[in-house]
């Protein structure tokens, strides 16, 4: 069997990406949320909002420890495995992610030592606006990198000199016509990713009864949030839809497996795409809703897929699937938020077990509607890097061989396949324990001889 | 293009402060790791980690902002070097991950503390010793056609870049043990000082072979150093490096606590400034200048009035949470 280096560095990516982005999805969420955690005790005083942000910053520490590392690899995956890219790209594409390191990462890394350590060295002011420059901090790297992606997605801004990419305007550049949209969506998404998290550790504190008082305000607390971005996060989608079918329209008829252009289009449900064939095998179809959820008109007009050369369609199942599970999470996660509120107005929200239950099962379910987000627009995009302009198979680094990138491939699989289960261990580990007062002789590790057990617990200790 | 504002100097000076900023920075922390390994017991072992546990990601920082900042200001060489060294690149990052995760894994996992405690040690090593390598080949220079690497992924690998790795790791060793005399007292600063001793005679002898070996290999080098009148000129930068470890073996026996990492830092500053001479104004050594493998001036001036700007906030604030970590580390919460 041939090794073809572009398909496995592809792969490589798409593994690294992936792994990398649950993890903002979660830390860019809990940093506001620890940092909300900490307003209110910095204004009422309230013990129990202390408890909450102690613990949750024990959970933040571990999923932005593996956030950083797994970060570092992304930047120089452009130079190892994608460097005709980066020679092509850099002038409009990395003042970007330079910014992001200059304004973000150090902002994160700055004040992140005093978060986890340091609420007995500083004044409680200077310890507040800490957790708030760690959480702008994530908001700022999740602006920039966004920016650059949607660059990649939908360039402007630029001039082609001798193959190679100048900027013309960078408020262009960086206010790229489907930035806004991305950017919405994806912190809303990530959000309710945390969200989700939240209810579900609450909900198995009410159910265990230990640490009960705790699980319900953070549940209060978080339904609200969830009330709002969920159906938000519906009509930015709706949105971003629409603007994908204005500057990507490939994309959005691989989304749909539009084969022919035409109006009044159903909307497919279920079908299997049938990439040689042109066409959908087992199609389960309604009739115009196709046309108006994508154009907002009953005959709105949709370019299929057929309009475009064979060597220009992005492998269509792949968009195709990820679409509807993405969607399919979300409706899911839009039929929790009305039955708990329909539960909060008869008061029975904490209450409910079977509500409990499933809160629970649902932890992980931003995490995947995320993943199959990331899928759509990545695979959508196929076979451009810059879309309509460098194709996938030019922006490889061509010294590597097949084998030099399978080598590469199976590492980042073995490290991360062993390295995610462990942190997810150690978090589970520490909802165990729940929000605990103190960590004296019952925290995470036994105290060694007049040790502390931990520097983070060490910091985040009351006493 | 406009005569009166050249910004390569500039972004030449910029990168070369970021660099050598992440060396000392990261290069403390990652000694700090592999002198870990060499503790005799739990105690000093979690003692010598929280001296560098709220400081790390900080300093590991300067790496991704070293490589975004080479690929916007000289995208060109971002582009030829980091594919030629495909493997050590892929070591030290996995060795990061590693040993970044030791830091919260460790004191969480306690049946698999050993596992974590080789996962620092070993990680730390072996990303010191990838970084070194990294350097080698880069001194030694890359096969290039047109605007792209075209040698093997294995070029990389030869017996002066394994010495240059292994050297490295004596270099980041000394700046470590200079941390822990800084930061620990009793017996973990006096192994420290002994550690220090041996990675300062490690570094003088790497030092000495490869600036043997450099000239020799590379008649550019040898006509850069010794053609009269820059053997004058040059000359007061080995002879300040022979002062400088002078001044630290002594400083390392004595009972000064700053005088061994000074020292340390100063011996980095001179091998940084050695190498500079060498190679300068090549940034893809013997094929392409800073000038050549130069972004575009619109993308250097985009990112300039960030960066002077961001920049010095950037470092107020990390030297803020220095001094908020200031003083010996201890046992109890640490940090007083």
């Amino acid at each position: 069997m041939e090794l073809d280096p572009v398909f496995l560095s592809r792969l490589q990516f798409a593994w690294v990406v992936i792994f990398h982005v649950i993890l903002p999805a979660f830390t860019v969420g809990t940093a506001s949320y620890i940092a909300v955690l900490e307003t209110i005790h910095f204004i009422t005083k309230r013990e129990i909002y202390l408890r909450l942000s102690t613990f949750w910053i024990k959970i933040f520490s571990i999923s932005f420890g593996m956030g950083v590392v797994s970060g570092v690899v992304m930047p120089f995956q452009f130079g190892t495995n994608w460097s005709r890219l980066s020679d092509a790209a850099a002038n409009v594409l990395a003042p970007l992610l330079a910014y992001e390191a200059l304004t973000a990462f150090f902002l994160e890394a700055g004040f992140l030592g005093v978060l986890l350590f340091g609420r007995h060295l500083v004044p409680r002011w200077a310890y507040l606006f800490a957790t708030l420059m760690v959480a702008a901090g994530t908001l700022l790297s999740a602006f920039w990198i966004l920016s650059a992606n949607s660059w990649l997605q939908t360039p402007a801004g630029f001039q082609v000199v001798d193959g190679r990419y100048f900027p013309t305007s960078w408020s262009e550049a960086i206010f790229n016509p489907s930035f806004p949209y991305r950017l919405a969506h994806n912190v809303i998404a990530f959000y309710i990713t945390t969200g989700f998290v939240v209810m579900g550790i609450s909900a198995y504190f009410i159910r265990r009864g230990t640490f009960a008082e705790e699980g319900k305000v953070m549940m209060k607390m978080t339904l609200w949030l969830l009330t709002v971005l969920v159906p938000l996060q519906m009509y930015v989608g709706d949105a971003h839809g629409l603007n994908t079918r204005q500057y990507q329209p490939a994309k959005l008829a691989a989304i749909e497996a539009i084969w022919e252009t035409g109006s009044e289009l159903p909307l497919t449900l279920f079908a299997i795409p049938d990439q040689d064939a042109e066409k959908n095998l087992y199609a389960i179809e309604v009739p115009y809703l196709g046309s108006l959820i994508l154009t907002h008109s009953l005959d709105g007009e949709i370019t299929g897929l057929k309009a475009f050369p064979p060597e220009d369609r992005p492998f269509v199942a792949l968009p195709f699937f990820g679409f509807r599970i993405m969607v399919g999470l979300g409706i899911i996660m839009l039929g929790l938020v009305i039955w708990g509120n329909w539960l909060r107005i008869r008061g029975r929200l904490t209450t409910t077990p079977l509500f409990l239950k499933v809160l629970q099962l649902t932890i992980p379910i931003g995490f995947l509607t995320v993943i199959a987000g990331w899928v759509v627009t990545e695979t959508g995009r196929q076979p451009w890097t810059i879309y309509d302009h460098l194709r996938t198979a030019d922006s490889m680094s061509p010294s590597l061989t097949g084998l030099d990138v399978l080598i590469s491939l199976l590492a980042y699989v073995i490290v991360y396949v062993f390295v995610y289960p462990t942190g997810v261990i150690l978090m589970a580990r520490i909802v165990r324990k729940g929000p605990r007062s103190t960590g004296h002789g019952e925290g995470d590790s036994p105290v060694e001889a007049g040790r502390p057990e931990a520097p983070v617990l060490a910091g985040a200790i009351e006493n | 293009m406009n005569p009166v504002l050249d910004f390569v100097p500039i972004w030449t000076a910029i990168i070369a402060l970021g660099v050598f900023f992440y060396v000392m920075l990261d290069g403390f922390d990652l000694g700090v790791g592999m002198l870990f390994g060499l503790a005799p017991d739990t105690p000093s072992r979690n003692l010598i980690m929280n001296s560098v546990a709220p400081v790390w990601d900080g300093n590991e920082t300067w790496l991704v902002l070293g490589g975004v900042a080479l690929l916007a200001a000289f995208p060109l060489a971002f582009a030829i070097i980091i594919p030629a060294v495909y493997f050590p690149v892929l070591v030290m990052l996995l060795s990061l991950v590693f040993r970044g995760l030791a830091f919260e894994f460790r004191f969480r996992d306690s049946e698999n503390k050993t596992f974590w405690d080789h996962a620092f040690a070993y990680g730390s090593g072996l990303a010191t010793f990838s970084q070194g390598v990294v350097l080698g080949a880069f001194i030694q220079g890359f096969e290039v056609t047109d605007r792209t690497f075209s040698g093997s992924s294995f070029d990389f690998l030869t017996p002066f870049s394994v010495v240059t790795g292994i050297a490295l790791m004596f270099g980041y060793g000394l700046l470590g043990s200079g941390w822990l005399i800084l930061k620990t007292e009793g017996e973990v600063q006096a192994s420290a000082r002994r550690h220090g001793r041996i990675c300062l005679v490690g570094v003088l002898i790497a030092i000495g072979i490869v600036s043997i070996w450099t000239p020799l290999a590379q008649p550019v080098i040898a006509s850069r150093w010794f053609a009269f009148p820059n053997i004058v000129i040059f000359a007061p930068v080995p002879i300040a490096a022979l002062a400088v470890a002078f001044f630290t073996w002594r400083a390392l026996g004595s009972s000064r606590e700053a005088g061994p990492f000074i020292g340390a830092i100063l011996l980095f500053l001179l091998s940084y400034l050695g190498i500079a001479i060498s190679l300068f104004p090549m940034i893809v050594p013997y094929k392409y200048t800073l000038a050549e493998a130069a972004s575009s001036e619109a993308t250097q001036a985009f990112l300039l009035v960030g960066t002077l700007f961001l920049l010095p906030i950037v470092l107020m604030y990390t030297a803020w949470s220095y001094w908020v970590f200031r003083g010996k580390v201890r046992g109890q919460f640490g940090y007083h």
